[in-house]
């Protein structure tokens, strides 16, 4: 127990369970951490500084692995003589994810409308149906578009091959389309309902609401969700490599193979590829914060 | 269980061609429940590690020290803008072959295997989702509270666990349950580091049985089932922690 000479807070830091009056400089300096906690470093933050930080890690990574045979140089030159063709393999990418949005974002509309119609049975066909798609993984999707669907058309007068790209762009774009659909259901109920109220009272039509008042406001609130499941399916494309689709990853693969898989060129290979892929996503993902920032206050 | 379900999908493969192999044979039976097991222990494992990410890293990212802030800030980006399944590629290939290995007797086995870099990785990705989530939660707590913590004399450390963290958690649960509904998901991914879970046993035994389309439905079945469960557990959780009239 404290002895009688003992002042708690005069000869050491006070320890006690009961409240104590903190010196205002000190209480102070812990309000703001709290304040700040985070937020304003956020902001601060600059792409370049990211970029710069991606480059520590890179040529950290590299050295680490710079056996006494082969140089930090000699590894940097190996990627570079690959560069070529692994963003030969991201071109892909890009391409998959390009078609995938387009028409996931077209059945995913329509399927979106449907989860708001009237009717009450294609509401809920509609609900389950985005429900489905929603909640499988996507590389279930995935595996089984790739498996299930035929590698050739048969027309009766003609064969068309279906490439192995074309299936993953199908595969890729159904989640895409349940989340679409989410994403519409979600904006067109977060409208106050006194559009609609006030529409009716101006004898505007069901049909006339929803394409005059409704979905043009909607279109501003999808956006910024929008561009982030396009980062989100960009970022998962590079699973199609397990199906043998010559993308980034496979052709990572393949020069590493070339290479003779020697183990110190690992790191740098798959650094480059997680650093094309962050120089691609990362610049969007910003955009889309920044445009959620710019419609978060007006209506 | 096999005994009582096994006549019927035997029947109905001799009867329809649908063949549920995994219901009628012990071998593939074994093989699927064995999967089960595996994907349930990734996904809690996973879970665990995510949400353990997603606390220290939202208490790091008000850290003092500008240094681990800025890293904190570097780890999400980096974690948010890469493809997951590169990541995890990476992690088991480059950083697992750096890690050292055990003498297991004879044969030498890394300290962490396939099953445990699936966790690392997956768990790093989601939690840096994670760390976002609880930030958004934190930052949700009002001013008033923390300073009504601290004039009762709470130290940071003791007003986050005791104050912030409660009334922070009960804010974010809904973006939480996404998120970890995603996670649930992307355990799939483990897969192509051959963890010998459902996504990886299935591919397994259609490429035995030829049995493509029946395996697939199993799957879908499995993984929304289990989505199912997490996201009835979540409500569950949500409901009991409600404090009336607050949030």
């Amino acid at each position: 127990m404290l002895g009688a000479k003992y002042m708690p807070g005069v000869d050491s830091t006070p320890k006690t369970d009961l409240p104590v009056l903190l010196p205002v400089k000190e209480s102070a300096r812990r309000g703001q951490l709290f304040c700040d906690m985070g937020g304003r470093l956020f902001l601060d933050v600059k792409p370049q500084h990211l970029v710069w930080l991606m480059l520590v890690i890179l040529l950290w990574s590299g050295a680490a692995q710079a056996a006494s045979k082969y140089g930090v140089v000699w590894q940097f030159q190996t990627v570079f003589k690959w560069t070529p063709f692994i963003l030969k393999g991201f071109a892909l990418n890009i391409l998959i994810s390009i078609f995938a949005m387009v028409i996931g974002t077209v059945a995913g509309a329509a399927l979106g409308l449907m989860q708001v119609s009237l009717l009450l049975p294609v509401r809920r066909g509609s609900w389950v149906f985005t429900q489905f798609f929603r909640n499988s993984p996507w590389l279930v999707l995935l595996f089984s578009v790739m498996l299930l669907f035929p590698f050739e058309l048969d027309l009766g007068f003609a064969v068309i091959p279906v490439p192995d790209w074309t299936k993953a762009v199908v595969g890729f774009s159904l989640p895409i389309m349940a989340n679409i659909s989410e994403v519409v259901r979600g904006a067109v109920v977060s409208l106050p309902s006194g559009q609609w109220e006030s529409a009716e009272s101006l004898a505007f039509s069901r049909r006339q609401t929803m394409w005059m008042i409704i979905l043009p406001q909607c279109v501003k609130r999808m956006i910024p969700p929008w561009i982030n499941w396009y980062c989100i399916l960009t970022m998962a494309t590079p699973l199609c490599s397990i199906m043998g689709v010559e993308e980034s990853v496979t052709h990572t693969v393949q020069a590493l193979n070339a290479e003779g898989d020697k183990p110190e060129l690992l790191p740098v290979f798959y650094g480059f590829l997680l650093f094309i892929h962050f120089v691609f996503t990362y610049p969007i993902a910003r955009y889309s914060i920044r445009l959620e920032k710019m419609y978060a206050v007006k209506i | 269980m096999l005994e009582t379900i096994g006549p019927f999908f035997q029947k109905l493969y001799e009867g329809s061609g649908w063949n549920f192999i995994i219901f009628y044979e012990a071998y593939e039976y074994d093989r699927f429940v064995a999967a089960i097991w595996v994907s349930i222990q990734l996904i809690i494992a996973c879970l665990a590690f995510s949400l353990v990410v997603g606390i220290v890293g939202a208490w790091a990212q008000g850290a003092k020290s500008r240094f681990i802030r800025l890293g904190m800030a570097g780890y999400i980006q980096f974690f948010r803008n890469t493809p997951p399944f590169v990541q995890l590629l990476t992690f088991y290939f480059v950083v697992g072959t750096i890690t050292p290995q055990v003498d297991m007797g004879g044969y030498y086995e890394p300290v962490i295997g396939a099953f445990g870099w699936a966790v690392i990785s997956l768990g790093f990705f989601a939690g840096a989702f994670n760390t976002e989530i609880f930030r958004s939660g934190i930052e949700a707590v009002p001013t008033a509270t923390v300073e009504a913590a601290e004039a009762l004399g709470y130290s940071r450390i003791k007003a986050y666990i005791y104050i912030i963290l409660p009334l922070a958690f009960r804010v974010c649960l809904p973006a939480l349950n996404n998120n970890l509904v995603n996670l649930l998901k992307t355990t799939t991914l483990a897969y192509a580091i051959a963890v010998p879970e459902m996504m990886y046993t299935a591919n397994q035994i259609w490429s035995d049985n030829v049995n493509v389309p029946e395996m697939m439905i199993v799957l879908f079945l499995y993984y929304i089932g289990l989505v199912g469960i997490l996201v009835w557990l979540m409500h569950r959780w949500e409901h009991n922690m409600r404090i009336p009239g607050y949030g």
